[in-house]
């Protein structure tokens, strides 16, 4: 009989808990933003960073009580969905998106994944925030897409002229691994090399993505003796081998890339011979990081045991699609109303010290404004860290 | 031409070691072990754990990969492949285990060790430049030499040892070895983890040279596959011809016909499926199995 009580008792106590706490948890609706994108394969630390971002800036907000928009306070739900850099994939995580009823999704990391999904985002009227450079995503009349970081042909021609007036560079060679993406990177290094007179020595070589020996590819290069090396659309698995494997075959100039490379990485990867190397990176660097950016740095930390360089780029997106919502709240359930809101929004940029905002741009390079303003940031690994070279503005 | 060459016996040593382990299991058990290159992997970061990040001397690191996979190996084959076999007599349902073996070990290197790519410090600093004609980095030097060692090494104790004699006993006739006295599940269990652990050696050796991500293993099992179905099937020789014969290829290619863009894999797989059509047994296989 008592053991029956004890049962009794326990069970009512568990339909308690659970009724009280799904009252808690229900204490804020939820507002869900998506995630497509590589988190699994070879690429994979492109996604995940993104991934992780999103879900460390979304537990903090949820820890502070949520996140207002309008009136209402909401809590934030980060859906993930791994594409495997797979095209079909992708379209396959944006329908589960469409039928979650999810309206902003981060995503996806890779041109032909950003390509494929444009149909279902757009039917289905989501927007999201590809990590893919091809201009016709984001020119009219594509409406749906917003570049969530700095393009190379927006980048590459900053840091090659950076190197021209500063560094005395008039000859670059440039290495690209066989895929769309760095492909694509290469072609508008080239191009924007040559628009700034300088002498492109090597342009053709390439490497299969999967490569773990870069002596062999890059022995033909080094024989044009270059004074820049750039990695074109360099993955952050691939970047140490290549400089470490230029820097054995005796070459001296500079090394540079357009994509966001992580310093741990690096130093494990190539030591010292990483030593000058340029790449794009986001806000982190101590003379540019505010508070939040540090406690941002601090809390992916704690949550995934080490940080990832490559997210102080990833930490915008959420953070403007959310800044939009509460610029006009009426985006929430209408795509149209956040793409007018673009046009005009502006907002302090958290994760940067000083006045810097936060708004739309690629008026220039689109036509329309279909780019988050990250802050293009060049910055140059040096004994284990990032530091600053120059900041710039992209529109 | 001293650089191709160079290249080509660096490439040559290092595939051969890694289509090794998993012809090793291919000839023993009848078993394509997809799983060979996440095998690999797990090697370089058990190496990248006690020798990048704790610190200890790279000999005991490299021992200590040895060890895990070859434990690890003896599990597998003990708990799941064995099993396996002997309730299943289809050939696609170890391959369907291996498969599903390879996606589990890509998901606990993603949550034990992370999305990043990996290094460890060099082991030996320098480089060895001969007027520009051969460039070639002291470490990759020792690495290509550890490999031709480790290669002579395990073909004296398969040739040699006793062990090595029944494995090769179970290879060819495995009822004829039983009948012989061999104890198949017994010698079944180390053949798998000798392989496993040969896996763990080269993981172990390269992760100096080439760091070590969780992305590795699928493309490490492609070309090794590529160096069995060149050498043929389950032959140990075989293995090393293959792997030394795609290195050459790989360094040829890529020296030759860099100015044509990526074409070296395209030309290699090309000629590989003219080959195998010609020969599928591969060099050194048997048409008959």
């Amino acid at each position: 009989m008592k053991r029956r009580n004890l049962m009794k008792s326990s069970a009512a106590l568990a339909l308690a808990a659970s009724v009280l706490g799904s009252a808690a948890w229900a204490e804020n609706p939820v507002l869900k933003i998506g995630f497509v994108g590589v988190t699994s394969g070879p690429a994979a630390a492109w996604g995940i960073s993104n991934q992780r971002s999103m879900e460390a800036r979304a537990d903090w907000i949820n820890e502070a009580g949520g996140y207002k928009i309008g009136d209402t306070t909401y809590d934030i739900e980060i859906v993930s969905f791994d594409d495997q850099k797979d095209p079909k994939r992708a379209i396959a995580g944006m329908e589960k998106m469409a039928q979650e009823g999810i309206h902003y999704v981060v995503g996806p990391n890779v041109d032909d994944g950003a390509a494929a999904v444009r149909p279902v985002a757009e039917a289905q009227g989501i927007m999201y925030f590809p990590y893919a450079f091809p201009k016709e995503l984001y020119t009219a009349p594509a409406s749906n897409a917003v570049l969530g970081m700095v393009a190379n042909y927006q980048s590459g021609p900053a840091i090659y002229k950076y190197l021209k007036d500063e560094k005395g560079v008039s000859s670059v060679a440039f290495v690209a691994a066989n895929e769309s993406d760095p492909l694509s990177q290469r072609d508008g290094g080239v191009e924007a090399a040559k628009l700034l007179g300088l002498e492109v020595v090597s342009d053709n070589v390439t490497y299969q993505v999967d490569t773990t020996d870069f002596t062999p590819v890059l022995t033909p290069v080094m024989r044009t003796q270059p004074d820049l090396l750039v990695l074109s659309g360099v993955s952050p698995a691939n970047a140490p081998q290549l400089i470490r494997s230029a820097r054995e075959l005796g070459f001296q100039g500079l090394i540079s890339t357009e994509t966001a490379q992580d310093a741990t990485v690096l130093r494990e990867g190539a030591g010292d011979l990483a030593n000058g190397f340029i790449s794009v990176g986001g806000a982190s660097t101590p003379e540019i990081a505010s508070d939040d950016m540090k406690e941002f740095v601090k809390r992916y930390t704690d949550m995934f045991g080490e940080y990832n360089d490559e997210s102080n780029t990833k930490v915008y997106a959420l953070e403007y699609i959310l800044a939009t919502l509460n610029a006009n709240p009426a985006g929430i359930e209408d795509v149209t109303a956040f793409q007018t809101t673009m046009d005009t929004f502006e907002a302090p940029n958290p994760f940067m010290k000083g006045d810097a905002k936060m708004r739309y741009v690629g008026s220039t390079s689109f036509g329309q404004k279909r780019q988050i303003a990250v802050p293009l940031v060049v910055n140059v690994y040096q004994d284990g860290a990032f530091e600053t070279l120059f900041v710039a503005e992209v529109d | 031409m001293e650089q191709i060459l160079a290249n080509g016996i660096y490439l040559g040593a290092q595939y051969a070691m890694i289509a090794l382990g998993l012809t090793l299991i291919f000839a023993l058990m009848n078993v394509l072990n997809f799983a060979h290159g996440q095998m690999y992997v797990l090697g370089g970061f058990v190496t990248y754990t006690f020798y990048g990040q704790l610190g200890w001397p790279f000999v005991l690191a490299l021992l200590a990969s040895c060890l895990t996979l070859a434990v690890l190996g003896a599990l597998i084959e003990r708990f799941l492949f064995a099993p396996v076999i002997r309730r299943s007599s289809r050939e696609e349902s170890t391959m369907l285990l291996a498969a599903g073996l390879a996606f589990f070990f890509d998901a606990v290197i993603l949550l034990v060790f992370g999305e990043k790519q990996r290094g460890v410090p060099k082991i030996v600093d320098g480089v060895f430049n001969w007027d520009f004609r051969l460039i070639m980095p002291y470490d990759r030097i020792l690495i290509c030499v550890l490999a031709i060692l480790s290669i002579v090494s395990f073909i004296l104790f398969m040739q040699y040892s006793k062990t090595g004699r029944a494995l090769r006993a179970l290879a060819q006739d495995r009822t004829a070895a039983q009948l012989m006295g061999v104890n198949v599940a017994q010698y079944s269990m180390i053949g798998f983890a000798l392989g496993a652990m040969l896996a763990g050696l080269v993981g172990g050796l390269l992760v100096t040279i080439t760091g070590v991500n969780l992305g590795m293993g699928g493309p490490t099992s492609i070309k090794a596959f590529m160096m069995v179905m060149i050498g043929g099937a389950g032959v140990i020789s075989g293995a090393i011809a293959g792997g030394i014969i795609l290195g050459f290829l790989e360094a040829i290619g890529l020296a030759v016909l860099s100015q044509y863009g990526d074409i070296t894999y395209l030309l290699i797989f090309v000629s590989l499926m003219i080959f195998l059509a010609i020969r599928p047994q591969g060099l050194m296989g048997k048409p008959w199995g």
